[in-house]
């Protein structure tokens, strides 16, 4: 049985080959993995932050019902549909956790895992009577594929192709969040650490925690299709999570992003290569993988610097028994 | 926790109910599949999957919503859903085990991940600065994740192909094997127990920890306990309903009864009896759209009874919550309307029996038209009648006459009464200053109950004028209305003259 799962590790026919013979298709579907968890990690950083990670997962599935209702209407992939379906969506679910949790007894988590599970079934049903097999697959939902995404119909601007659509979407919004963060850097920063400072500095602290919801939405609504609603969960947290143990100021976390998107991205793909699995969940894997060498060994908090045993290693550093860790 | 004993009888009384059908009702055409054959071959429980589904729907149901009765007290909603998706690993585990659909190797490899997916989260918690939001979320999408790559690779193996491992992504009811319902039934009789026997630690470890410790509970054990047998419950409903939405399976029941019921016995007892509809109206739309998944149908169920018990739930509902306020509102503007026309009749000296709408719009601070409306509602609630001017039309509205009817009047002296005291109890115990206790009094001497009246008179040594001068109205004046007492010492000297 091992080596049915585990087929034979061969360097040449994991790491070369894609390279070597489909070289256009394996490109494209790095850079698509490539810009998902950039776009992701950068929003995920400020999600973290603000401890809206699980709100994050909430949103992701709660789109689901607004894109396959977009699918129903216009019964193609256009992305407008799906965006005012998503926003739709989107809307609605703060809407309703919202009112579930002002106007009744019901606890705000308990709304929230009310609110995401019923439109996420909504979705489900919708995809399965209606769209099932024809323009979007249940399983899809679940875990992406992201492997198909070289066949999807060209981008063409002004007669230079610019390779898959998606990719291009997935490109353009991922510099929209860079862009974004860059210019509302301050606001950002202020009203995710410290949001009553925010608030006596004259910020607009509600405007930008909605800001940031939609562009989180646009984010997911684009990299749903390639690794899903459960996965695009990881591409969030984990980015954002992994590098706070190497570093610590809110600047070195977004520039980390982009070495660890690509290390997602390229290990995902040979891993999955290698096992021949889910591109997507092969990423999240590598991603978890990466997040628990940085909890050993990374510098801020990671266990060994911790440890009791091996703290003489470190008795230079300040971390020795750093005061935020401790708790 | 007698409640709780009527769990295992209705479970039977499903269990017989169904059958019963089958004689009942008659073996009509088979060809037919419309929704209605569809629903006689699900209710009739001929086929032996319906018989699982509905079997496992139950069961199901009774360990979720026990379960999750605890979960959403003890506020752990999104703990479940990390838990139900770090079980996914588990399941391709124990299927690439056993290399078939085998419950046994299914359930143990899911608990260990369920298992190892908690302890992970405590030991993150524990040991890092990561909050717990993003713990959860890194644990949920990780396992899940790991849990995928295992559920392709199968897929892409000899064996993997026609097992229905994908079923356990959104849940299949129809394809429960009995072994998967028997062990289903023993999780559930498991709960029962587990909730029975550890009723009071349970309890007072999900409302009050700190005392729970203190009186000698074993807090961690309890919450040890708890957790494992959530995990039993989650792994066992996988199949039914999906890895992802067996988290709703947990909270929706239990919110529901949350909003019904304040008792904690009643709670679980609900929330098992939503738990079960849920599941049965899951696997029944599932089985009427020709093996739909079930899991999102049983969601639906669930959240459609969420949606009735928010809206209409009879002390929490948002609608009887409306219905209430609107009631006070309309009882508070009458008694404001027979306050005014005591003050008009106190203001005459009682000499006059009846109150114009006229003068009535001038105490209120209305128009005529407002105060003609307000004494309407007055004589339409049985408080006052009215004599003329009802065909002269609206100009001569202000001359109509306004007469209090014996319960009326009892109502108003007890308003005044309420208010004045309440003012004299202001300046006189409080020591607020007289011109500072009319908006106070305004308020709260629509709600003074008798008791409390008696109390104030009491410490106030049964006062017979409030702080302005003016006379309270004393018991004799509100019997009197009535008829009750003939005693002609009243203080305001109404119907004296009568």
């Amino acid at each position: 049985m091992r080596e049915e799962f585990f087929p034979t590790f061969d360097s040449v026919s994991v790491f070369v080959d894609p390279w070597l013979s489909g070289f256009e298709s394996t490109f494209q579907v790095v850079l698509m993995g490539f810009f998902v968890c950039l776009a992701c990690g950068v929003i995920g950083n400020f999600v973290v932050a603000r401890r809206l990670a699980l709100v994050g997962d909430a949103i992701s599935h709660s789109l689901l019902p607004g894109i396959a209702i977009a699918f129903v209407f216009t019964s193609s992939r256009s992305l407008p549909a799906m965006l005012i379906g998503a926003a739709v969506a989107g809307v609605l679910t703060t809407v309703l956790i919202e009112l579930i949790h002002r106007k009744s007894r019901v606890k705000p988590d308990a709304a929230i895992g009310i609110v995401f599970t019923t439109l996420f079934a909504v979705g489900v049903v919708v995809i399965s009577i209606w769209l099932d097999n024809v323009h979007l697959d249940a399983d899809c939902v679940l875990y992406g594929e992201i492997g198909l995404v070289p066949l999807r119909e060209s981008f063409i601007l002004s007669g230079a192709n610019l390779g898959p659509l998606p990719i291009a979407i997935m490109g353009a919004v991922a510099l929209l969040d860079i862009l974004l963060v860059i210019v509302f850097y301050r606001v950002l920063l202020v009203t995710s650490f410290d949001a009553g400072l925010a608030r006596s500095l004259g910020m607009p602290v509600n405007t930008t925690h909605y800001g940031l919801m939609i562009a989180l939405a646009l984010t997911i609504v684009a990299a749903f299709e390639a690794v899903g609603v459960v996965l695009v969960v990881a591409m969030l947290i984990f980015p954002a999570v992994t590098v706070g143990f190497f570093f610590e100021r809110l600047p070195a976390l977004l520039f980390g992003v982009a070495p660890l998107s690509l290390a997602y991205s390229l290990g995902g793909f040979h891993l999955a290569r290698w096992l021949d699995c889910s591109i997507a969940g092969a990423m999240v894997v590598t991603a978890g993988a990466l997040f628990v060498v940085a909890w050993f060994f990374g510098p801020k908090g990671g266990l060994i610097y911790r440890s009791r045993a091996l703290g003489f290693l470190f008795a230079t550093s300040k971390q020795k028994i750093s005061p935020q860790i401790v708790g | 926790m007698k409640v709780l004993r009527t769990i295992p009888v209705f479970v039977l009384l499903v269990f017989f109910a169904f059958p019963a059908l089958v004689h009942a009702a008659r073996i009509g055409d088979v060809t037919d599949t419309d929704w209605g054959e569809q629903t006689f071959r699900f209710l009739s429980l001929r086929d032996a999957a319906v018989r699982n589904a509905v079997l496992g729907s139950v069961f199901m149901g009774v360990s979720c919503g026990l379960f999750g009765g605890y979960v959403v007290a003890r506020r752990l909603a999104l703990f479940g859903d990390t838990l139900s998706h770090a079980v996914l690993p588990g399941v391709a585990l124990g299927f690439l085990w056993s290399r078939s659909k085998d419950p046994v190797a299914i359930f143990i490899g899911a608990t260990l991940a369920g298992l190892l997916g908690t302890v992970v989260v405590a030991w993150i918690r524990k040991t890092t600065r990561v909050k717990e939001d993003s713990a959860l979320g890194l644990v949920l999408s990780g396992f899940y994740a790991v849990g995928i790559c295992i559920l392709t690779v199968i897929q892409q193996m000899e064996f993997g192909n026609q097992s229905g491992i994908d079923k356990f992504l959104f849940g299949q009811a129809a394809a429960l094997s009995s072994e998967d319902v028997s062990l289903m039934g023993v999780v559930a009789i498991g709960a029962l127990m587990m909730v029975t026997l550890f009723n009071k630690e349970l309890l007072v470890t999900s409302f009050d920890e700190g005392f729970a410790r203190s009186v000698g509970v074993p807090v961690e054990f309890i919450r040890y306990v708890l957790l494992v047998g959530l995990t039993f419950a989650v792994v066992t409903s996988l199949q039914a309903v999906g890895v992802v939405l067996v988290s709703a399976l947990l909270i929706t029941p239990a919110a529901t009864a949350y909003l019904l019921t304040d008792r904690m016995g009643t709670l679980l007892l609900l929330s098992a009896l939503f738990g079960v509809a849920g599941g049965l109206l899951g696997s029944y739309g599932s089985f009427l759209g020709n093996n739909l998944p079930t899991g999102p149908f049983v969601v639906l169920a669930c959240t459609s009874f969420f949606a009735i018990a928010f809206f209409c739930g009879p002390k929490h509902g948002l609608a009887s919550k409306w219905l209430r306020r609107r009631n006070r509102v309309r009882q508070v503007s009458l008694e404001n309307t027979m306050k005014a026309a005591y003050q008009v009749l106190e203001a005459g000296d009682f000499a006059k029996e009846s109150v114009t709408v006229g003068a009535l719009a001038a105490r209120r601070r209305t128009s005529v038209t407002e105060a003609r409306r307000e004494a309407d509602d007055l004589v339409n609630a049985g408080f006052a009648s009215m004599l003329g001017s009802d065909d002269a039309g609206p100009r001569y509205s202000q001359d109509a006459r306004l007469f209090l009817t014996p319960a009326g009047w009892e109502r108003a002296c007890q308003i005044v009464r309420n208010h004045r005291l309440w003012e004299l109890y202001l300046t006189n115990e409080v020591r607020y200053a007289a011109d500072h206790v009319h908006e106070d009094a305004e308020k709260i001497e629509h709600v003074l109950g008798e008791t409390v009246v008696r109390h104030l008179e009491r410490i106030l040594k049964d006062p017979r004028r409030d702080p302005h001068g003016k006379v309270i109205p004393s018991l004799e004046d509100i019997e009197r209305g009535s008829g009750l007492s003939t005693n002609p010492a009243s203080a305001t000297g109404y119907f004296q003259q009568n």
